[in-house]
């Protein structure tokens, strides 16, 4: 029961060539490409452009910070950007980033499928963005949004007269977006798989983004008509959610967080399959406890779907229910513990390399935990009474979402960037920057709980002097972390031309998609596979290895 | 050492080394239990962070490939991962348990708790006490007194946040919320908004100043505002009409609301209802959502009549309208011309009276 891997040698590695890359040129061929790894790319680009919009907001949240008055940005403005920031970010980046590029471009091929099940559906999804980023660049040219990414009510509704309409159905038409893909992932994995790729075969990546497109095709109709709710109160007045028509403005924060807190599963459960490929590749070893790991996904997904409301305990929801929520917010935190220990339990009698997808995991590993272990902090009812709606809150869904989510993002586009483009990125400048990432990142968002407990409401663009030097500190770490982001568009962008070819399979991983060239055919696969082994089995892969012929030309 | 770094830098060290505070200063009765729940918090946290630190180091120290290059391929472990399920779900169950005695305490007000009323509007916290002490962006409270605040919003949601007490309730329009808390220490306290609401939400910030029960009298003699809010609403109920029907005679087309406060009502529909702050405020502005049984939904709308100060002037009055004689004073006063009734006891001619003052 051991296997040797030795990674192969890439000097004689070749580009394809026919890929997915070069069988059309033009633009045309990618503006109307039905390839779901063309769609991948075009997602790609795309959300890194309003990642670095997002990005930009966020250098102007801490520059403002700096001091305690609001001098660099006046009030308005200051809210303008954590709003432009929280949109930008939650809708534009999170919610697409694993799913609607790496997923797009792997979960076909990890289950041995030509293509998704709906092509056009996959292509109508991207423009459904697209539409709904023009939208969202047109609320911010013609001056913004400051409802903050809540859209609170009667705030939203009655108080300010800022593009609230418009921003209102940029984010209902990405929801649309993110219905198609999730829609689309459901009936591939259901009616796709190849033959022999039974479910407990799937890899892990497969199995969070099952659970994770559940969550988006239930889900986000919610936020669409609670969306369509606010906008007809805005414009017609319908009276929903207004006390003074009979409405209640509680109303919004249920309909709202029963979407919203599922979507921090839909952000973090794809990113948790990146950290299960990524720790097994590098480890040279098979998952500890699959099963564990598969259902735990699944747990996430139905137990998030019944803990909305811990957002609200302080907003004088009976206090009774306020236990309820509370208990279920604490159980969901279980399965979330089960696969960190799975993970940990992975590297055991491993033989362990440190390439830069797996630095980017063990950064997810170190901030998740603290990110999960704070949510605990909050989920607890007394506590939350003093922490919510403090920088304690904002430095908790960071150290989930960025320290989380977004590091299992780079861990996976460094690990499947081979694949996707046929080269490699430069390795040691690319581990500095995962170094550097991991640093700034805690350098910037460690002070925020002190800050919390201390008392610093959030969405402040002034705050008493005391609280100043732990923002200095937080604002330093953002310009670190602002270098880790920037080194991989330069270094990534560097490889697409000038980085060693990959060949098909340079991490000797076992998921089907290693097992063809890179960039993969078109059609991904010349025949389809048959498969007869299971995920992370790598004496199979070794098996097969020695197998082979060496063919020259 | 000065000349040698920038002043800058300077003056920011020195700030950081005099005032570096990790946590916020503990002035309530509920503080130290809440920064209990927060170390134990910690605690768990530091221990589960170093468990997964502690496994994923030793591993890559240990299996890193220059020293097992050989991977041994492990299934799993049913029992290694029953531990690892049990033991945070038992740590789980202990917060939540925690949390949730905690949460009881900070959102069950005791009984003999000094109300002050509070109403958040863009962008300013306005406090009412009942004794017609009216602030703005301040709140003076004395120590070793439980005190509840009534809590509305004008206009948008706003969250009242007191983090030296470790308190916070949202402020919510439409409806009144309470929150409590006992001051053990004299001080100066910061008052929060937290609740993101607008332009200048982060100016819509204030003091709470706690102070010891003499220097509370002193303070609440010298800046009353020499009207009780009972004392204004009961203007307002007469200025609004309201005795036109409340006027507790046989044939009066609106219910006697004297000993209403706190009663069980019966509505049209058979249910019993607790007639509270609520209840009270709701049927001025919406008369026919709690239709009361034996009267004719007749009552109209004072719905953008009444400011919330308002309302909680009429609230107050009302929960101080201890027996029909005082609605006939409010009757007297506003009238100017005395009604006849058969059973006014001595000195109904008395032209102003104070609620405390009147004993029939």
């Amino acid at each position: 029961m051991s296997t040797i891997v030795s990674l192969p040698d890439q000097s004689t590695a070749r580009l394809p060539k026919v890929s997915y890359l070069n069988k059309e040129y033009g633009l045309k061929s990618w503006l109307l490409t039905g390839d779901h790894k063309r769609i991948a790319v075009l997602y790609m680009i795309s959300i890194t452009f309003f990642f670095f919009i997002g990005g930009a907001m966020a250098a102007l949240i801490r520059m403002e910070l700096l001091t305690p008055v609001s001098d660099l940005l006046a009030a308005d403005t200051y809210n303008k950007v954590f709003t432009a920031h929280g949109i930008i970010m939650v809708f534009f980046f999170l919610v697409p980033s694993v799913p609607a590029t790496i997923g797009n471009f792997c979960i076909p091929i990890m289950v041995g499928a030509k293509d998704l099940a709906f092509p056009k559906i996959n292509l109508l999804s991207w423009y459904l963005y697209v539409v709904a980023g023009i939208m969202m660049i047109c609320v911010l040219t013609f001056g913004g949004v400051d409802t903050g990414w809540t859209f609170t009510t009667p705030l939203s509704t009655h108080y300010l007269n800022t593009h609230v309409v418009t921003a209102g159905l940029a984010v209902f038409v990405a929801g649309f977006s993110s219905i198609f893909t999730g829609l689309n992932f459901i009936v591939t994995i259901h009616r796709m798989r190849a033959p022999g790729m039974t479910w407990f075969r799937l890899p892990l990546f497969v199995w969070s983004h099952y659970a994770a497109s559940i969550l988006m095709v239930l889900g986000t109709p919610v936020l669409a008509i609670t969306l369509v709710l606010v906008v007809l109160e805005r414009t017609i007045g319908i009276g929903v959610f207004d006390p003074t028509k009979g409405g209640d403005p509680l109303l919004f924060q249920h309909l709202f967080w029963f979407y919203s807190h599922p979507a921090v599963y839909i952000m973090i459960l794809p990113g948790m399959g990146v950290i299960s490929e990524v720790i097994s590749t590098f480890s040279r070893k098979r998952v500890f406890g699959y099963t564990a790991v598969a259902f735990s996904s699944v747990a996430i997904a139905v137990f998030g779907f019944f803990v909305w409301a811990h957002h609200m305990f302080i907003m004088g929801i009976s206090n009774y229910s306020a236990l309820v929520f509370s208990l279920l917010t604490m159980l969901v935190a279980v399965p979330s513990a089960i696969k960190i220990f799975n993970w940990s339990a992975t590297l055991y009698k491993g033989s362990i390399t440190f390439e830069t997808p797996m630095l980017y995991a063990f950064g997810f590993l170190g901030l998740f935990t603290i990110g999960g272990l704070t949510g605990v902090f909050l989920g607890s009812l007394g506590m939350d009474i003093h922490l919510t709606e403090t920088y304690f809150i904002v430095a908790h869904f960071h150290f989930v979402m960025v320290g989380g989510m977004l590091m299992a993002y780079l861990a996976g586009v460094h690990f499947w960037w081979p694949k996707i483009t046929g080269r490699m990125y430069p390795e040691g400048v690319s581990r500095l920057a995962a170094v550097i990432t991991f640093v700034g990142f805690v350098l910037t968002f460690f002070p925020q709980f002190i800050l919390g407990y201390l008392g610093m409401p959030r969405r402040y663009a002034a705050y008493p002097p005391e609280f100043q030097v732990l923002n200095v500190f937080s604002s330093a770490g953002a310009s670190v972390l602002g270098i880790g982001y920037l080194l991989p568009l330069l270094y990534l962008t560097w490889s697409l031309k000038y980085g060693k070819i990959a060949g098909p399979n340079p991490w000797q991983a076992t998921g089907l998609e290693w097992q063809i060239q890179s960039p993969p055919l078109t059609e991904n696969f010349a025949e389809t596979p048959i498969v007869t082994h299971e995920a992370y089995d790598y004496e199979w892969l070794e098996n097969t290895k020695a197998r082979e012929v060496p063919t020259v030309g | 050492m000065q000349h040698f770094i920038s002043p800058v830098l300077w003056q920011f060290l020195i700030k950081w080394l005099t005032n570096f505070a990790i946590f916020p200063p503990e002035a309530s009765t509920i503080a130290p239990y809440a920064d209990a729940l927060y170390f134990f918090l910690i605690l768990i946290s530091v221990v589960g962070l170093a468990a997964v630190a502690a496994l994923v180091v030793t591993f890559s120290i240990r299996y890193r490939q220059e020293r097992n290059p050989v991977a041994t391929q492990i299934e799993g472990s049913t029992l290694l991962e029953a531990t690892w399920t049990i033991i945070p779900l038992i740590l789980f169950m202990i917060c939540f348990v925690w949390g949730a005695l905690l949460y009881f305490r900070i959102y069950s007000p005791p009984a003999n708790a000094m109300n002050i009323y509070v109403v958040g509007k863009q962008w300013m916290w306005k406090a009412e006490h009942p004794g017609g002490q009216h602030e703005i962006n301040a709140l003076h409270v004395p120590i070793g007194r439980p005190i509840q605040l009534t809590l509305i919003s004008q206009d948008v949601f706003h969250s009242f946040s007191v983090p030296a007490f470790r308190v916070k309730r949202e402020v919510i329009p439409g409806r009144y919320n309470t929150v409590w808390f006992e001051a053990t220490t004299p001080g100066k306290y910061h008052l929060f908004c937290t609740q993101y609401c607008g332009t200048l939400h982060s100016q819509m910030i204030g003091w709470v100043y706690a102070m010891t029960p003499e220097d509370y009298e002193a303070w609440a003699a010298g800046s009353t505002s020499g009207h009780s809010l009972a004392q204004n609403g009961e203007r307002l109920f007469a200025s609004l009409g309201c005795n036109s029907c409340h006027n507790s005679t046989p044939n009066a087309h609106g219910p006697n609301l004297a000993h209403v406060y706190g009663a069980h009502v019966q509505l049209k529909d058979g249910q019993f209802v607790t007639a509270d702050d609520a209840f009270l405020r709701d049927t001025i502005l919406n008369p026919t959502l709690h239709e009361v049984a034996g009267y004719a939904p007749i009552m109209p709308t004072y719905q953008g009549q009444v400011s919330e100060e308002g309302l909680i002037d009429l609230v107050e009055y009302i929960r101080q309208l201890d027996s029909q004689y005082r609605i006939e004073q409010t009757i007297d006063n506003s009238d100017q011309q005395p009604v006849q009734t058969g059973a006014a006891p001595p000195g109904t001619s008395a032209p102003t009276m104070t609620p405390g003052t009147v004993k029939p």
